[in-house]
């Protein structure tokens, strides 16, 4: 078995199947959003700070941060170990890997505490 | 006709250049491409390329043939030659040991990876372990496989992890003991693959499938193989 440390779960299987929830996740919320705008082209902020105000849609938002989280830690680290290795860079790729996928770590996590901010209006 | 043929000799050549030959096809024939490799040699005795059986049940002569790889012996003029051109280069991915001939190491590393022999316990029984005629089905379209690498070498995930991917060919003989029923180490087989790189970084653009010449189908076996991983962990 091919062992490394710094994707999600160290299982192909479950990267894998994560990341195909978490897009049935950010394929329903996408359509719900979409959806909701094209439903109400006179949208005013009173009315989209109410639908934001109702606990399941802040439910569903927060799951879809996490999910964007998940997937495009899968994705991005899944990209960084295509491109950014031995046959790039030579041996000391890492040097290189490493760092961007920290990057995006960072990244990443930045989305879901400023989606949590913007939710709870903190 | 003009054969451009992909020339490396590593103890003269500073890096490889591509060489223009032009040979007279026999009229009202439809030569295989090793046949015009063939004729090349008459010309140049210095060009360097495998073949052995030349009617496709070796393995020896896949090449990337016109860009798209294949074996040489059973791909016809008419197919490979474009605009009166043929070009014909090593398979890519792979080191080139000279002009056409590529060090199939890594290759065949990720095949010794899957254990490619049957697994079993059990004691043998007096004559030989039988096996269904449903179960040898199983097997249709998996066995055939002659390990000329011209799948692994369509890989776009092969070409970026060939040390880490096993690769369509090594997931298609992977597929071909999990699915006999007279091998036991299911389990085994399925742990050792079960990490983000060996099966997983398929992407299931079935490159391999467009290649194949013996007509086999690896992104399938890729799948069932994915499906018993989700079966066995779930």
């Amino acid at each position: 078995m091919v062992t490394n440390i710094t994707n999600l779960s160290r299982s192909g299987l479950y990267d894998w199947m994560l990341q195909r929830l978490t897009a049935i996740i950010l394929g329903a919320y996408s359509v719900f959003l979409l959806g909701y705008l094209v439903a109400n082209p006179d949208l005013q902020f009173t009315q989209w700070a109410e639908l934001f105000d109702q606990t399941w849609v802040k439910i569903f938002s927060l799951l879809t941060l996490i999910s964007i989280l998940a997937h495009a830690w899968v994705g991005m680290w899944t990209i960084t170990t295509d491109y950014l290795n031995d046959r790039t860079f030579g041996s000391k790729s890492v040097l290189v890997r490493f760092p961007v996928q920290v990057v995006c770590f960072i990244a990443l996590f930045s989305y879901v505490v400023w989606g949590v901010q913007i939710l709870w209006g903190l | 006709m003009k054969v451009s043929v992909y020339r490396y000799n590593p103890e003269t050549d500073k890096k490889p250049y591509m060489q223009d030959f032009d040979i007279e096809i026999p009229e009202g024939k439809d030569l295989m491409v090793l046949d015009v490799l063939n004729l090349i040699k008459e010309q140049d005795s210095t060009l360097v390329y495998r073949r052995s059986c030349r009617e496709g049940v070796c393995g020896s002569d896949g090449l990337s043939i016109g860009g798209t790889n294949g074996l040489a012996c059973v791909t016809p003029l008419s197919e490979a030659a474009k605009g009166n051109k043929l070009v014909v280069r090593p398979l890519p991915g792979l080191p080139v040991i000279r002009d056409l001939v590529v060090d199939m190491s890594l290759f065949y590393k990720q095949y010794e990876k899957i254990k490619p022999y049957l697994i079993n316990e059990t004691p043998a029984p007096a004559i030989e372990r039988l096996q269904t005629p449903e179960d040898r089905e199983k097997l249709d379209g998996l066995y055939e496989c002659i390990l000329c690498a011209c799948c692994s070498t369509a890989c776009p995930s092969f070409w970026w992890n060939p040390d880490k991917f096993v690769g369509p060919s090594g997931l298609l003989q992977a597929y071909r003991f999990l699915a006999d029923s007279r091998d036991t180490a299911t389990e085994e087989r399925l742990a050792d693959l079960d990490d983000p790189f060996s099966v997983f970084r398929c992407r299931g653009i079935m490159n391999c499938v467009n290649v194949c010449p013996k007509g086999l189908n690896p992104t399938r076996a890729i799948g069932h193989i994915r499906q018993m991983l989700f079966k066995s962990a779930t």
